[in-house]
């Protein structure tokens, strides 16, 4: 009786569990069908390599757009990555019951919780405004500080996780404490940190409001940081309002090629760091 | 070559817990140093004041004199620098787990700026095989993690990290503490033929060890010593009763 009693829980749990499982999964899988149901069919090589075409004509791509995220994620992530590490860090090792590290804890918190358009408005007034036009490179400062407090608090979160016992064996070896830091224990912490970083990019690959008043967006190719950029967000914002069916389909299109890039770029940075780990390696 | 350690007047604290009370004491060169009693008596503390990790924790605090060689360790000489001549192991064994075994070995070289390929493969040769790991890793010294092995070889690795700095003194925190029999018995051994180049100090609450490897041993007690002298004469004919009764194993 009371086995037959244990076996029923155990398979409750275990069905809650699994349902648990699909609930969470459920709707990624959805959101991936119904893009490529509806964007699938506008893919085509002209998506990739050409401009957006004039309202009226029919066909154009997203190549210009696609570039443009590539290098406003890229400006972003070489501000948001150093200065989030450098962040944890500093709150992890040096600053610790400090009130300073209070203080930027706090204010990380804060900025995490700051919804993405006002991120933009103060990225406008700071750095369009004074100069007058929009810029790729007010767009990639505005990614970048997006990316700082996740990076930064999951920095925090690892480097804790790192046993003081490493710790002490790198200072008993009469490594200087800086030293110990940046080989040995960010170097131990380092598979959670770029999941930290990772997740972080992959969150500001899809922000449209920080973008609005910032890189602004461009209907033709643009390579220079101080123009306006296009960005696959910002692209499918527009497409998604217009009264066009045949920019409706672009914006599907884009949409898929989005989520798409923002999965390959983290796989590539995951199978990257993989390398080179070593046989036990924990 | 080991040196000799003196040590005056050494007090120390955790905040305001006053853990180690005026300890004087002569660490012999090239001898293996016993120190033993119950948990909490602040042997541990005292070992990790000879080579400063005591004040690496917030709050602790160290007055008094320790001169090891002719080096007063807390005038003399930075933390970092005394810490290259007194190596430290330590009771769970700690090696890097992101690194191959013959990186952690190198770690302390390397990590000071030490990067010459020849002189590092020799030494992590001499360090692993006087450390007896050789044998046992030289085929996967680049491919496995150090944290691969098995309790008593890490702990074998981490002696091997510590001799790979060329120290003078050896601290030893309980080091086989969380070993089996055989490894501990490995790790005693290894005791005996290190002792011939190093000066050992070995913290432990297994009096058998104690006797075992160490030609002096210090008996602690609530953060003082108690009695320090012979290995034999602490274990045959002590001269404190309460060195006696926690011999006998009538407390502790």
């Amino acid at each position: 009786m009371r086995a037959r009693i244990r076996a029923l829980t155990d398979g409750a749990a275990t069905g809650l569990a699994v349902l648990a499982t699909v609930l969470v999964v459920a709707p990624l899988v959805a959101i991936f069908a119904y893009l490529i149901y509806k964007g699938a069919s506008s893919l085509s090589w002209a998506f990739f390599v050409e401009t957006p075409k004039p309202v009226g004509e029919v066909g154009g791509g997203m190549a210009n757009a696609i570039l443009g995220s590539a290098i406003l994620l890229g400006v972003g992530s070489l501000i948001g990555v150093p200065v989030g590490i450098a962040g944890g860090i500093f709150l992890a090792e040096f600053g610790r019951g400090t009130k300073l590290a209070n203080a930027v804890r706090f204010t990380a918190d804060v900025l995490n919780g700051v919804p993405s358009i006002v991120m933009g408005i103060a990225v406008y007034s700071l750095i369009v405004v004074p100069q007058g036009h929009f810029s790729a490179f007010s767009g990639g400062v505005a990614l970048g500080i997006m990316m700082v407090p996740t990076v930064c608090r999951t920095t925090e979160e690892m480097l804790l996780m790192v046993p003081n016992s490493v710790r002490e064996a790198a200072l008993a070896l009469g490594v200087p404490n800086w030293r110990s830091v940046l080989a040995i224990t960010l170097k131990t912490a380092s598979p959670g940190i770029i999941t930290g970083c990772m997740l972080a990019f992959a969150r500001v690959a899809g922000e449209t409001a920080p973008l609005i008043f910032t890189a602004f967006g461009n209907v033709g190719w643009n390579t220079r940081l101080n123009e306006p950029m296009a960005a696959l967000p910002l692209q499918i914002y527009v497409y998604a309002l217009s009264p066009y069916d045949d920019w409706h389909r672009l914006a599907w299109a884009g949409s898929l090629v989005l989520i798409v890039l923002i999965v390959l770029a983290v796989s590539l940075v995951r199978y990257v760091t993989s390398r080179g780990v070593l046989k036990g390696a924990s | 070559m080991g040196v000799g350690i003196e040590v005056t007047n050494l007090n120390a604290w955790y905040g305001a817990n006053h853990a180690i009370q005026d300890i004087n004491l002569n660490i012999p060169a090239n001898h293996a140093t016993a120190l033993i009693g119950p948990s909490g008596c602040g042997k541990s503390t005292f070992v990790r004041c000879l080579n400063r990790m005591h004040e690496t924790i917030p709050g602790a605090r160290v007055t008094g004199s320790v001169i090891i060689g002719d080096l007063d360790i807390y005038k003399d000489i930075k933390p970092v620098e005394i810490r290259r001549r007194v190596g430290m192991v330590f009771q769970r064994p700690n090696p890097f787990p992101t690194m191959s075994i013959y990186d952690n070995v190198a770690a302390g070289l390397k990590l000071n700026g030490y990067s010459n390929r020849h002189v590092l493969d020799e030494i992590v040769e001499r360090s692993l095989k006087n450390s007896a790991l050789w044998d046992e890793v030289k085929d996967n010294l680049k491919k496995e993690s150090g944290a691969s092995l098995s309790g008593g070889q890490q702990q074998r690795l981490c002696i091997a990290r510590a001799l790979a700095v060329d120290p003078e003194v050896l601290l030893m925190d309980e080091p086989a503490s969380a070993l089996d029999p055989v490894s501990t018995s490995k790790i005693e051994d290894l005791i005996f033929q290190l002792k011939a180049q190093y000066t050992i100090v070995i913290v432990t609450h297994n009096m058998q060890q104690a006797a075992r490897v160490a030609e002096k041993t210090g008996f602690f007690l609530n953060g003082r010593m108690v009695e320090f002298d012979s290995t034999d004469k602490i274990f045959t004919n002590p001269s404190d009763k309460r060195t006696e009764d926690y011999i006998t194993g009538r407390f502790g």
